[in-house]
């Protein structure tokens, strides 16, 4: 009886517990048990200052007194439905394609969820925080009492956290819908923009210059449309640089090279100015138009070299294999080389998405109204003079978030492909 | 197989159809549509340069520019030639690159350690360090840095201090400034013999075939090289340095090196910014080393520093250099957000060039032209250090 108890051991335990963990990670030798102490002040140092600082000195209503500003900057308060609109689109699509693709967008479909319940709660809670100040103010002037005044913003908020809800309810398990939701955010984009661009004068969507855009709409605006339209030429170049016709690839290699040789400031700076000189005197181009130029120049040689990689990485064997079956030049790169090429990019080209979405932030330089000119031209007023660090930890913030959560998502699609794991 | 069907029927394949003809025309096509959009782009720079009367040509550089520069390298006033104000932006633009270069270097592969290390908090700080500054984007940091922390601080009459050598104040941080002292040759001399002898001692030891795989080629080298200046230093019985510390003045601060809080936000903002990429890129290198590769090295009975010394940086440097180049080239380019601070770096000087003298198009063109012959020449020198490494790994 004795001997069998002795006899079968449990298996070697795995887990640590509480003061296990510590010791290995936190008291393991003298120094590492100096390290610790030394890096426990230092984030108590840090933390407490700036706990206290954020909860007591920093006047934080800069933010609220301005949100729609930092949202949209000069668009026409009357016509901010539109920006709810595209938002609108945006949840169903994230719901839908949460239900279709699962895994990281339904991550980031509870997120979005979860940010919406936050604004509800913030709208009912805080008078000042409220995503629709313009709104509720017109109904304040109206004479409207304080419940309906938080009425359409929670039902805005509520519709969006439903159509989320009935995104995913709807297309959950239907992996046949996903080419289908992937050509949607595609036809959404140019939806996005003929709604917020709108047309005529007097018509029932009235004409808004791309001069009247700005804060994080801009912004975006800015990114997605870079990288939307560079991803061709990006492409095109990429292609080029590996052709066997030599006018061609010293061409593309003199572009690459070029646009990577400087930064993106001065590439700005000379759409901003030379753009319009190289141009018919006729043919006008608007400010945001001329810096999606640069950007789209600038990015288009980066997204180049990432193409460039991914092409490399196909084994020949492949492209013998599409001689042998008889498809040509170009129904091999078609068919065989580019499906799979551009499949292995879509990390880096999120890298590249990232990057270029903080240096939108460099649109500010020619004098474009993005969420940092905002940030700017609200530290000018007189008002909130003096608050820089509040800005800028604000649009800090803001910029992280978003990072953060696409850097989060290419690291998943990595692992799903399997990039770097063989 | 194509000869022979040639040969069978000459005409079996039409010129048309021919892949040698069809690429020279593609190429004579591609050229020709190139050629007439340069040509259209190019008629309508001059018409349009000639409606709003400016003119082709580097002739305003031999003007004088008369403006100010805040701060600058060589002798500079505003009666001197254009040229000149450009060149005082361009050695701007070197210093800041250079010396940021330098300390993002420390910083990023202390950064990068740490990120490795086995204390999970150490971890935990270095991983929030690197996610919260790649994260956010560069102009932003350096607007903060600037009017958030730089402009804010206190006048001259609350200057903070730092151990009685370092202040800092509105004017911007005042360090201590060092000075070669009397016997600076005497010590001088003795650092250039160490030098000579480090390197035959270094020849001797490594074409010695006893040594040749451990640890001394290099240890005892670079120990003569500590050694023997010290040496040297005992030999002259005083420093070879000695620092002038900044003295404080009713108004100002006096001796030591001055630095604009412009050159100093941005010097602290790229070198905080880049170093968190290069903290990756040194992460990624040393883990890029295979595990089995340390444990054999441990099974041959090396012990931790040579397993370090002969294992892991060979192979983690040759991982690491290609990428740490490009990093460095983005910390060089990234010096041309100094114009959003006012640091008269090249592209700020240039611009106001280009604004004064209404020229922007060869301005551009100069400015343009000068980046790219800095990037040009960093990554041709790294690509040699580049192929060194690769060597000396094999």
């Amino acid at each position: 009886m004795t001997t069998t108890t002795t006899d079968t051991l449990g298996p070697p335990r795995t887990s640590l517990g509480v003061i296990g963990w510590l010791h290995k990670n936190l008291f393991s030798t003298w120094y590492n048990t100096i390290l610790t102490l030394v890096a426990l002040w230092f984030i108590y140092t840090v933390l407490s200052q700036l706990i206290v600082w954020a909860l007591t000195a920093a006047r934080w209503e800069v933010i609220t007194a301005n949100l729609r500003l930092f949202m949209v900057g000069p668009f026409p308060p009357e016509q901010v439905w539109r920006v709810w609109l595209v938002l609108c689109i945006v949840s169903t699509l994230m719901g839908l394609s949460a239900g279709a693709f699962g895994g990281t967008l339904r991550t980031f479909a509870v997120w979005l969820s979860a940010a919406y319940a936050t604004l509800i709660v913030l709208d009912l809670l805080a008078e000042q925080a409220r995503p629709f100040a313009a709104w509720s103010r017109q109904l304040a002037e109206g004479g409207a009492s304080q419940f309906w005044i938080a009425v359409p913003g929670v039902v805005w908020l509520l519709v969006n956290l439903a159509l989320v809800a009935l995104g995913w309810y709807v297309a959950r398990g239907r992996t046949r819908w996903r080419a289908r939701l992937i050509l949607a955010w595609l036809v959404s984009f140019f939806v996005t923009v003929a709604l917020l661009q709108g047309y005529g004068r007097d018509t029932w969507l009235p004409e808004i210059g791309t001069n009247l855009w700005g804060g994080l709409l801009l912004t975006f605006m800015l990114a997605v449309v870079s990288i939307v339209v560079s991803f061709p030429l990006g492409v095109l170049l990429a292609l080029g640089r590996r052709s066997k016709l030599p006018a061609v690839k010293i061409f593309c290699i003199l572009y690459i090279e070029l646009v990577r040789g400087v930064p993106l400031v001065t590439i700005l700076y000379m759409t901003q100015i030379m753009l319009p000189l190289f141009l018919p005197g006729q043919l006008r181009i608007d400010n945001v138009t001329r810096a999606i130029a640069g950007m789209t120049f600038f990015t288009a040689a980066y997204m180049a070299e990432n193409v460039r990689g991914g092409l490399q990485a196909i084994p020949t064997g492949q492209i013998e294999a599409a001689h042998a079956v008889g498809l040509n030049d170009a129904l091999t790169t078609l068919l065989i080389v580019l499906p799979q090429a551009l499949r292995m990019v879509i990390p880096a080209t999120v890298g590249l998405f990232i990057s270029l979405f903080k240096d939108t932030t460099l649109a500010t330089i020619v004098a474009l109204l993005e969420l940092l000119g905002v940030g700017r031209s609200v530290l000018a007023q007189s008002e909130f003079m003096g608050l820089q660090m509040e800005v800028y930890l604000f649009i800090a913030a803001i910029f992280f978030v978003f990072s953060y959560a696409m850097s989060f998502a290419s690291y998943r699609v990595e692992e799903a492909l399997g990039v770097g794991k063989r | 197989m194509q000869q022979q069907q040639q040969s069978a029927s000459p005409t079996a394949i039409p010129f048309w159809r021919d892949v040698r003809v069809l690429t020279v025309l593609s190429q004579i096509g591609f050229v020709i549509l190139l050629a007439l959009l340069a040509g259209f782009f190019y008629s309508n720079l001059t018409t349009a340069m000639r409606e709003r009367g400016l003119v082709a040509g580097f002739d305003f550089l031999q003007r004088e520019s008369g403006f100010e520069i805040g701060e600058a390298l060589i002798p500079y006033k505003p009666s001197d030639l254009y040229s000149r104000a450009f060149v005082v932006g361009l050695l701007n633009t070197l210093l800041v690159s250079v010396i940021g270069i330098f300390f993002a270097t420390i910083l990023g592969v202390f950064t990068g350690i740490a990120r490795l290390s086995s204390n999970w908090l150490v971890n935990r700080i270095a991983a929030a360090y690197i996610e919260i500054i790649r994260n956010t984007p560069l102009l932003v940091q350096l607007v903060f840095i600037y009017f958030g922390v730089f402009v804010k601080l206190p006048p001259i009459r609350d200057t903070l201090e730092l151990g009685g050598m370092f202040f800092a104040n509105q004017r911007g941080v005042f360090i201590p400034r060092p000075l070669p002292s009397p016997t600076f040759d005497t010590w001088l001399s003795f650092v250039l013999i160490a030098f000579v002898g480090a390197f035959f001692l270094w020849l001797f030891l490594s074409r010695h075939a006893t040594y040749r795989y451990t640890f001394y080629p290099l240890t005892l080298p670079l120990l003569w090289l500590i050694v023997f200046p010290l040496l040297g230093w005992l030999f002259a019985s005083q420093a070879p340095v000695h620092f002038e510390i900044p003295q404080r003045e009713r108004f100002n601060f006096v001796g030591g090196i001055a630095l604009s809080p412009e050159f100093s936000a941005l010097l602290t903002g790229l070198v905080v910014y880049t170093a968190a990429f290069i903290a990756e890129v040194v992460r990624g290198g040393l883990q890029a080393v295979r595990r089995g590769q340390l444990e054999a090295a441990r099974a041959l009975g090396l012990n931790e520093a040579h397993v370090l010394y002969l294992i892991v940086f060979p192979q983690a440097l040759r991982v690491i250099v290609p990428p740490l180049t490009s990093q460095y080239l983005n910390l060089a380019k990234n010096s041309s957000l100094a114009i959003a601070i006012g640091y008269p770096d090249l592209f700020n000087v240039g611009a106001t060039i280009a604004n004064q003298t209404g020229q922007p198009v060869p301005v551009i063109m100069l400015i343009m032209g000068t980046y790219l012959a800095m990037s040009l020449t960093t990554s041709l020198l790294m690509n040699i250090y580049n192929t060194r490494v690769q060597v000396l790994e094999k």
